[in-house]
């Protein structure tokens, strides 16, 4: 009897990425080589650990440091004495003297490329395709939009991390989200994702990686992938990925830590043979149509509770499952909203567009384009990702379309993402954020956050109101 | 890591799904050094008023106050990486939490700490849930061993767990160690992966 022939099954993404890397299998886990980790100001718990253990950094050059959770947003000519609160302060100059002392890059507070750790890896090249990347940070997702397999850790893996330049995980369940079509008019790579979370739940990717594809992906920009990876975590699932195409190289071409001469032709081979292969099988497959989604926001306290603009708050009563029901109607509480009142005619008292979701080049230009269009009417903040975004848009002049429009123009940082630099809304506030995250005082103790694409949020800004920034862009 | 075996304890029903790191800690927290001030933390925007006077809350009554189990519902520990969430709910006192499901990070960040996270099912979750809130200061007894949960009647719950996972927190090993008994392996991996990639190591 003849042999048959051996075939490999095709492989996905992730499978292709995660077997390159397993060093050894104990048990259901595996102990996976990290090629890259990111750490910002709280990794402060994790360098207490190593301390406390007398432990160094095992490979210092795979270690990126960002000083973004704790920098103010104004006031950064002054540095670090510009930090009025000393709490806040010793945040960054413990980061900074962490970095030193084990010889890690650090991009500090006065670094001219200092910025959010989610925008600046990828700005420099250091984010990679086919790579494994752990970060400080929920939303470290953000990377996967280059085809590289990046989660986000707690302090005691992250020491380990550090520790040893490898981390143990168990095998994660695969889910292919395919979105196909043209993104309809005023409608952003923000309203997918907020689309897909309402779609899927917020646990609804838990145990799973993203694999993200389709036609409307393909045809996406790399600042749009990101949005779309980076609130991956916000459906539970900790990665989140899109297999890397010309965009991907192109993109990554000539920056910073990219790969040079012959070892970018290498490089390029070896990331063209890293898509899914035909056939490849998924745990789950979700499928969206992307003429259907309309510009969306968040009307609860987490960023499943989301509808298109043009709906209304929901009634609890109409929730079949008792506690649900009592969680929808705590969220309704918390806004201070009420069933059924039109999206639209909700007010608000400050617009945030920034942070790892939405602070890029084409945010800040999609914001602008309606920005132009008339004068905030509330406080709105314009915190692009990084130094070098922010030089970008200045540039482009979009600095000074922000101000004409009476918009406040920041130095980069989360700000008013996660709210732990001073930046925050006072208890009562509604803000219309760009943002990843409504949870009940995420935005400062007693804010009140609804999500949405920067255009939205630029149109909130001159209504005062939710808007639906379709209406304001044909009027023109 | 301190170990895990077995507790009997005041069990506490927290009675809300998709629970996430910011209610267990709230941002401005997170910057604080492990150790007993975070026992204030847990939950505190929910616990405490702005001039640090009390709210009403489970966690603030007794016997609740003194509950080292928590029995929640599904997805308990959404969002954020936050360790200090776990940091929160450790200084308070709870070493173990039974739900229906976690969020990913916040579960393995529990492992890490010494804290128990128990999966039972969504209406075993609401049984228990429904007896604490029936006979307050009811105790629940937790074997890791044995991988059982007994309940305030009696009633025996089993619970799956990893047999690593189990053996980390019944001797409360850290995973550094178990890394580097693969040192050469990893040295192994390594020196050919940077041969196969070299231009990540230019």
């Amino acid at each position: 009897m003849p042999q048959s022939i051996p075939t490999c099954a095709p492989r996905t993404l992730v499978d292709k990425i995660w077997t390159r890397h397993v060093v050894v299998q104990d048990g259901a886990e595996v102990l996976l080589y990290v090629d890259r980790a990111f750490i910002h100001e709280g990794a402060s718990h994790a360098f207490d650990k190593l301390e406390e253990e007398g432990r160094s950094v095992a490979r210092p050059r795979q270690v990126f440091a960002f000083t973004d959770h704790y920098v103010p947003t104004i006031g950064r000519d002054r540095g670090l004495s510009g930090i009025a609160n000393a709490d806040i302060r010793n945040m960054i100059v413990r980061l900074h003297a962490n970095a030193d002392k084990h010889g890690i890059r650090l991009f500090g507070i006065d670094d001219p490329h200092q910025g959010i750790l989610h925008i600046v890896p990828p700005e420099q090249g250091i984010t990679q395709p086919g790579l494994m990347i752990c970060g400080a940070d929920s939303h470290t997702a953000t990377h996967g939009a280059f085809g590289c397999i990046a989660f986000g850790i707690g302090a005691s893996e992250m020491m380990h991390v550090m520790a040893t330049q490898a981390i143990w995980q168990r095998p994660q369940k695969s889910m292919r989200i395919t979105i196909d079509g043209e993104l309809g008019f005023g409608v952003a790579p923000k309203d997918v994702i907020l689309a897909i979370v309402a779609l899927i739940g917020v646990d609804g990717g838990t145990g799973h990686i993203i694999e993200y594809a389709g036609s409307t992906l393909r045809r996406m920009s790399m600042e749009g992938r990101m949005t779309i990876c980076n609130m991956s975590i916000e459906a539970g699932a900790r990665a989140g990925m899109v297999a890397p195409d010309e965009t991907t190289f192109e993109y990554l071409h000539g920056r910073a830590y990219a790969p040079k001469a012959s070892g970018w032709d290498a490089a390029l081979a070896f990331w063209k043979t890293l898509p899914s292969d035909e056939g490849a099988r998924y745990d789950r497959e979700v499928a969206l149509s992307a003429p259907e989604i309309a510009p969306m926001v968040t009307w609860g306290t987490n960023p499943a509770q989301g509808a298109p603009v043009t709906g209304v708050v929901p009634d609890p009563r109409d929730v079949a499952d008792a506690i649900a029901a009592q969680e929808v109607a705590s969220a309704i509480e918390y806004q201070g909203l009420a069933p059924g009142m039109a999206l639209g005619d909700i007010r608000v008292d400050r617009v945030f567009i920034g942070s790892c979701t939405n602070s890029r080049i084409e945010d800040l230009r999609a914001a602008a384009e309606v920005a132009k269009l008339g004068k905030a009417v509330v406080s709105a903040w314009v915190v692009p990702g990084s130094q070098h975004v922010k030089r970008q848009a200045e540039q482009e002049g979009l600095d000074a379309v922000f101000r004409n429009s009476g918009f406040e123009w920041r130095e980069p940082g989360c700000s008013l993402c996660t709210a732990i630099n001073g930046d925050q809304l006072r208890p009562g506030e509604r803000c219309a954020s760009t943002s990843n995250r409504n949870f009940k005082g995420r935005q400062g103790p007693g804010g009140r956050t609804h999500l949405m694409s920067p255009a939205m949020a630029a149109a909130a800004a001159l209504k005062g109101r939710l808007t639906d920034v379709r209406e304001l862009l044909r009027r023109g | 890591m301190n170990p895990f075996a077995r507790i009997s304890a005041i069990a506490v029903p927290i009675d809300e799904p998709n629970v996430d790191t910011n209610q267990l800690c709230p941002t401005r927290f997170n910057k604080l050094p492990r150790g007993p001030a975070y026992a204030r933390v847990l939950f505190h925007d929910r616990r405490f008023n702005a001039d640090g006077s009390e709210k009403e809350h489970i966690l603030n009554a007794e016997p609740f106050n003194r509950a080292q189990i928590i029995v929640a519902d599904r997805n308990w520990g959404s969002g954020s990486s936050r360790e200090s969430a776990v940091y929160a709910l450790y200084e308070f006192g709870i070493r173990c939490i039974i739900a229906p499901s976690f969020a990913d990070i916040h579960l393995n960040n529990c492992y890490k700490n010494g804290l128990l996270p128990v999966v039972l099912g969504e209406a075993e979750c609401e049984a228990l849930r429904g007896q604490l809130r029936d006979r307050p200061g009811a105790t629940i007894a937790v074997d890791l061993d044995a991988q059982t949960v007994t309940d305030a009647r009696g009633g025996i719950h089993r619970f799956d767990i990893d047999p690593v996972r189990k053996k980390c927190l019944l001797e409360g090993l850290d995973d550094i160690a178990r890394t580097l008994q693969y040192q050469r392996a990893f040295e192994a991996f390594e020196a050919d992966y940077r041969n196969e990639r070299a231009w990540l190591y230019a």
